[in-house]
């Protein structure tokens, strides 16, 4: 009696301490998720009161929208370059950096500092940077005697510009990989060397799987904040305050950017809705499909 | 095998010397490639306009034109802006803080029914893109009369954030339970306990979470960008934004300016990163290495 009275009442206390996140989500995150599915559901304006039209948003979005194919293929290919690239700069300068010298805090440093800066004002510095004729890029470029492309401005060029941009950002996932390798026993490396491993092999067979769990973190936060690339899009090539232009020949009009255009341009809020959440699907399969692998990844390294 | 066995097994001292090199050369080399795009804008934000045209392009002016700071001003209200930004970014700084290390030390230290489940569930709302309750969110504040009011910048931080949630529990975790004990015995309260012991021996998650939580909000684009209309509400990014359409789109050349605008609204991201490297580190490391 007194004990389930004890728990009732320990029960009461914990969930008034979290009473902030749990309205928070009831208000804020279910409650809008129910009621987006709802619209989704719906043609409206906004203006004029929702009319029901049942699955015909994700109808059309998949079979007839022109513009969505093109911007799942650009947001798929966005983060098919960004995501790994990221990673491997990210461990390559984490190893680098992980040497035992004098002065490698200032070389963290000059890494780590671009990837908190302000996305917007770095967004305005990269577009000057790609000027294909007073840009930074180009001036190096052809001082070195190559004749740049037009970046930003090419259809071909305007994504891997983005990724270039990205990169300069790695700083994040980088500490990431630093403090995973801080975290490795020195004794793993000094066994496997007296056994006679090489460091290609310590750094397949120690290295690699003792960090995996940061690797399995930053692919899936890269995943889900790429496909979520919007400011620097918007402000960079998208950003046009009338017609659906992203970038030339819609080369950068990724989901984000397109669901935005759709909800707060054409103020199609049903149109919208179903966007997000296909938009949501997509990175909730991508999210399962990378636990799955690296869970058969762990299980197979930890009982080699 | 053998061969790379016998390379890395006679470390001379040479042949540590010249790896040291090579790792010194590289990374100075790299240092400057991400070090390079800052230092350019400092520059072109002190040239003149010709100077930001000239080619080929120098790096360092012969007269430095600092009024360029000045003359952005002219352009965009930026005084304006940097208030709007304070506006937002000490409210949010403090409902975070407080909300966060609220829902943390129940998450933590008290045994509930459900609260395995419930952490979960808060964890994996970090997945949730944003775009799925946007649209909800804005009739929401729009029927609450708040669009084109800093209102929904600044509440929606007083109600917990999962991530700093996870990474203050991860913390309070790592403070031994005596200390709760004793305070308990001295007649404690839970939230006693919470105020006067956790807080104060967390400190260094807080200041962690703090910065995250400005440099966060400091940045925001999306947000503003749906809820604020008029351009005397606007907040750093945006108005910077605006600055940018204004001289791109317009056909104006005027470079120097809006690269003179960019460095200050990026100055703050730079005093706190200086002041705070240490700590935002140490969160990063604790969020990614789980």
């Amino acid at each position: 009696m007194t004990r389930s009275a004890l728990t009732f009442r320990q029960s009461l206390d914990g969930y008034a301490f979290i009473s902030p996140w749990l309205i928070g989500f009831l208000v804020f995150t279910a409650g809008p998720m129910i009621a987006s599915f709802v619209i989704s559901l719906h043609s409206w304006s906004m203006l004029s009161p929702p009319s029901w039209v049942g699955l015909e948003n994700y109808q059309s979005i998949i079979t007839e929208d022109p513009l969505f194919p093109i911007s799942l293929w650009n947001t798929g290919f966005y983060v098919a370059l960004s995501v790994p690239l990221t990673i491997a700069v990210g461990l390559a300068l984490a190893i680098l950096l992980h040497n035992k010298l004098p002065g490698m805090s200032f070389f963290r440093t000059m890494v780590f500092l671009p990837s908190i800066m302000n996305i917007i004002a770095v967004s305005v510095l990269w577009l000057w940077i790609f000027n294909p004729e007073f840009g930074l890029l180009n001036s190096f470029l052809r001082w070195g005697g190559i004749d740049g492309p037009l970046w930003l401005q090419s259809e071909t060029w305007a994504k891997p510009s983005l990724v270039v941009m990205s990169l300069w950002g790695v700083g994040g996932t980088t500490i990431i990989f630093l403090a995973a390798l801080q975290g490795i026993p020195p004794e793993l490396h000094e066994a496997a060397e007296l056994d006679g491993a090489g460091p290609a092999r310590r750094f397949f067979h120690i290295t690699i799987p003792m960090i995996s769990p940061a690797i399995f973190f930053s692919s899936i936060m890269g995943v889900i904040g790429s496909f979520q690339v919007f400011a620097q899009v918007f402000v960079m090539t998208g950003g046009a305050q009338s017609g659906s232009e992203g970038g030339p020949n819609n080369a950068t009009l990724f989901l984000v950017l397109y669901l935005y255009k759709k909800a707060f341009q054409e103020f199609r809020m049903g149109y919208a809705s179903a966007l997000a959440w296909i938009l949501f699907f997509i990175i909730l399969a991508f999210t399962v499909l990378q636990t799955r692998l690296s869970k058969s990844r762990v299980y197979y390294e930890s009982h080699r | 095998m053998n061969k790379a066995r016998s390379y890395d097994a006679i470390p001379t001292a040479w042949g540590t010397l010249a790896r040291s090199g090579a790792v010194y050369i590289l990374l100075a080399a790299i240092s400057t490639a991400f070090l390079l795009p800052l230092a350019w804008m400092l520059s072109v934000s002190l040239q003149d306009i010709r100077g930001v045209f000239a080619q080929p392009f120098v790096w360092i002016p012969s007269h430095l034109h600092w009024e360029n700071y000045a003359d952005v001003s002219e352009l965009i209200p930026l005084g304006r802006y940097f208030l709007n930004t304070v506006l937002v970014t000490v409210p949010v700084l403090l409902g975070t803080l407080f909300s966060s290390s609220l829902v943390a030390y129940g998450f933590s230290r008290i045994r509930f029914r459900g609260r395995s489940a419930l952490f979960a569930l808060c964890l994996s709302t970090m997945m949730l893109p944003g775009q799925v309750t946007m649209i909800p969110l804005y009739i929401l504040f729009s029927r609450l009369g708040w669009i084109d009011t800093l209102w929904p910048l600044i509440v929606p931080s007083f109600f917990g954030s999962p991530f700093y949630i996870f990474l203050l529990r991860q913390f309070f975790l790592t403070i031994p339970r005596e200390y709760d004990e004793a305070a308990r015995l001295d007649g404690a309260g839970k939230f006693r306990i919470y105020w006067s012991i956790i807080l104060p021996m967390a400190r260094p998650a807080l200041i962690t979470v703090a910065l995250f939580s400005f440099i966060g909000t400091w940045n925001d684009f999306f947000t503003p960008l749906i809820y604020i209309n008029s351009p005397e509400n606007a907040t750093l990014t945006l108005g910077l934004n605006m600055l940018k359409s204004q001289i791109v789109g317009t056909g104006m050349t005027q470079w120097h300016l809006l690269m003179a605008a960019a460095c200050m609204v990026m100055i703050p991201n730079i005093i706190l990163f200086t002041l705070g490297q240490k700590y935002i580190v140490k969160g990063i490391a604790m969020g990614g290495v789980r």
